[in-house]
């Protein structure tokens, strides 16, 4: 398929605030994990948050959309020259062509959570002055960016469990090619909310320690923030990077179990292959999705090795990041083109003993080399799957 | 873009069914309230998925599975889906707010794999046996044209039929008092890539500015959810005549919707 090109991109997590921070925290091998202070002594866990979004301002104007998550979008925009970028777009384009695709599965829900712990206890009524649209709808992250750009092309939220921001990328690929933008703004975001600690929890698959993605003796993931953003246009300007494929797929087979060879996910792996136009010997490096848990690790190393084999180098970043959820599929794009530009491959932290059962070629340490093209997966509830094949064009 | 419909459904009060609306939405039959279908809409799950099944994602698999019928498609396998919803699922959302505010908290694993917006996608491909992509928008009061824009630039990029899932049920109190939806609301169109004049329409983006249409005799109170944003879309298609409808989108932009 027709390249968009990666022109400017940003995210911000537990790693540190854009591009530099987090590239010197991969290299360093540097978690940005910690053990959990969100909410209290309920949860045995270790998290990757963003410091001091307390202290993030929104703009003189967009106060009603105040939440944390439209404050760790904020944060965002403000790396490596991201909002200087997108109004240089919008300046060049015009502001109803440019689109905007952002991946979300929590949104500003922490909002509706504190709500129902202030409810009168009379009434059982909400507290007054909640902003819906604003700051808690699954809407409110792109409500927010559009306004605060005032942009007025195709919009969507894209909220599809963890696979959120990567098929944000399909829908403003498709976007662009049926002439609906010029250009589009691919974001993700997720903030800790007691939905998910618990949730995960209830299905006890969170991890007690820091996660060790593919590690024999893994116990579950650790829930990460980020917010990200990446500019997508047609030409390539001085792009190092571009979207060449996009696959996705439906598991059909449980809301919150992958289906255990990976089936759907070996479809999705396949797709992109095949719109980037690569054979299986041209992909250099695989980002995995590589939550920690026992059975996303196995069935994603099954689906890899039937699609490019077992020799292709592979890695999960997760053990820096932590599991960003609906934006994990940006955070793990944007470490998938700094591993394109930089040319380096990352391992995997956290991870000392590979699994038996996972017997693809799992990066461990970490090392310079070439990379040209790679895929990086994205698997959510649902059975929903979405893999991106990243070409260097330079 | 120019894309072909190939059918409907739709499940709403007064708008039982399909051949119902079309009745209603071309003036053969006046609108009822009343008209309302009691029975769910049958799923192709074991009985004990059917039981777990969210609100939403029956009815949203109850109308998607009609449309099928209606474009006379047997296999849903090669088709993809695009499911979109302001609200998501309400009553989910209560139940597992309020069990967060208890002490100690509580949390349901089967309700939080179903609150997820995407549990009426995951229920479909897993109900009708289909590895074709799905995907789950929100775009608030935009969200029918924005899917429809979405399922559009699917059939349009990748010449393949899609079918489009759009429904908003009201929220439970409390959380009603922040969302204005009191009717619930669900339609399914099937899309295709353009092969049939009599069945053509094309959608662009606009910054003209025009109130969206809306059909006669429907109440106004219908307006207040986004799902139904679909009404004159399909009035438009049932009529079988050249025209132009006019969606709600965000910001100052419409999205227009013209019929040959």
């Amino acid at each position: 398929m027709r390249h968009a090109y990666f022109r400017n991109m940003t995210v911000t997590s537990a790693l540190g605030r854009g591009c530099d921070a987090t590239l010197h925290a991969l290299r360093e091998h540097r978690s940005g994990l910690a053990r959990n202070a969100f909410a209290g002594e309920h949860y045995d866990t270790w998290t990757g948050v963003v410091e001091k979004l307390d202290g993030v301002a929104l703009p003189i104007g967009m106060e009603r959309f105040d939440c944390r998550s439209n404050r760790l979008i904020e944060l965002a925009l403000l790396q490596d020259g991201f909002a200087d970028a997108v109004l240089a777009t919008r300046e060049k384009h015009g502001a109803h062509r440019v689109g905007l695709y952002v991946g979300t599965s929590s949104a500003g829900i922490l909002e509706v959570e504190l709500g129902y712990r202030v409810r009168d206890r009379e009434v059982r009524a909400l507290p007054d002055g909640l902003r819906y649209r604003e700051a808690m709808n699954l809407f409110s992250p792109a409500a927010y960016v559009a306004e605060r750009f005032k942009l007025s092309g195709p919009i969507a939220v894209v909220s599809s469990a963890c696979s959120s921001s990567a098929k944000a990328f399909a829908s403003a690929w498709r976007a662009m090619h049926a002439g609906l933008c010029d250009a589009a703004i691919v974001g993700g975001v997720e903030t800790l909310c007691f939905t998910t600690l618990h949730g995960f929890a209830s299905l006890e698959l969170l991890s007690r320690a820091p996660c060790r993605p593919c590690d024999a003796g893994r116990d579950g993931i650790s829930l990460g923030e980020a917010a990200g953003f990446v500019l997508l246009t047609r030409d390539r300007g001085d792009a190092a990077v571009a979207l060449a494929g996009y696959g996705e797929s439906a598991d059909a087979h449980h809301l919150s179990t992958p289906h255990p060879e990976g089936a759907g996910a070996a479809m999705a792996m396949a797709s992109a292959l095949r719109q980037a136009g690569w054979q299986r010997s041209d992909v250099d490096y695989v980002n995995l999705h590589g939550t920690a848990t026992r059975t996303n690790d196995v069935a994603e190393d099954a689906a890899i090795r039937a699609v490019v084999g077992d020799e292709v180098p592979r890695s999960s970043t997760k053990g820096w990041t932590g599991h960003a959820l609906g934006a994990a599929g940006l955070v793990e794009a944007v470490i998938t083109a700094m591993a394109i530009r930089h040319s380096f491959i990352p391992g995997t932290l956290n991870c000392s003993t590979v699994d038996a059962a996972i017997r693809g070629n799992v990066e461990l340490s970490g090392r310079a080399s070439p990379v040209r093209a790679a895929l990086t997966n994205s698997f959510g509830f649902g059975g929903s799957n979405c893999t991106l094949a990243l070409a260097g064009v330079r | 873009m120019k894309v072909d419909i190939l059918g409907c459904a739709v499940r709403a009060p007064g708008f039982p069914d399909w051949a119902t609306a079309r009745r209603v939405l071309t003036g053969g039959a006046p609108y009822d309230r009343d008209a309302v279908r009691q029975s769910p809409p049958p799923v192709p799950l074991p009985a004990n998925e059917q039981r777990r099944l969210p609100a939403t994602a029956r009815d949203a698999l109850g109308v998607g599975a009609e449309a099928l019928a209606d474009a006379r498609i047997d296999d849903a396998g090669d088709v993809a889906t695009v499911f979109a919803s302001c609200g998501s699922d309400g009553e989910i959302t209560h139940q597992i707010c309020d069990a967060l505010a208890r002490t100690p908290p509580q949390m349901s694993p089967t309700r939080f794999h179903n609150s997820v917006h995407n549990a009426p996608g995951g229920y479909w491909g897993i109900a009708f046996r289909s590895h074709a992509p799905s995907t789950s928008l929100c775009a608030f009061e935009a969200s029918f044209a924005s899917a429809l824009l979405e399922a559009g630039a699917q059939v349009v990029s990748e010449a393949r039929r899609v079918l489009l899932i759009v429904y908003d049920l009201p929220y439970p109190a409390p959380l009603s008092s922040l969302w204005n939806v009191t009717m619930p609301f669900c339609v399914a169109i099937v899309l295709a890539p353009h092969a049939s004049t009599h069945r053509a329409i094309s959608i662009e983006i606009s910054a003209e500015r025009l109130e969206p249409s809306w059909p006669d005799g429907i109440p106004s109170e219908l307006r207040m959810n986004p799902a139904a944003a679909a009404l004159p879309l399909l009035a438009l298609f049932a009529s079988g005549r050249q025209g132009r409808i006019v969606l709600p989108y965000a910001g100052d932009n419409v999205v227009l919707v013209s019929r040959e």
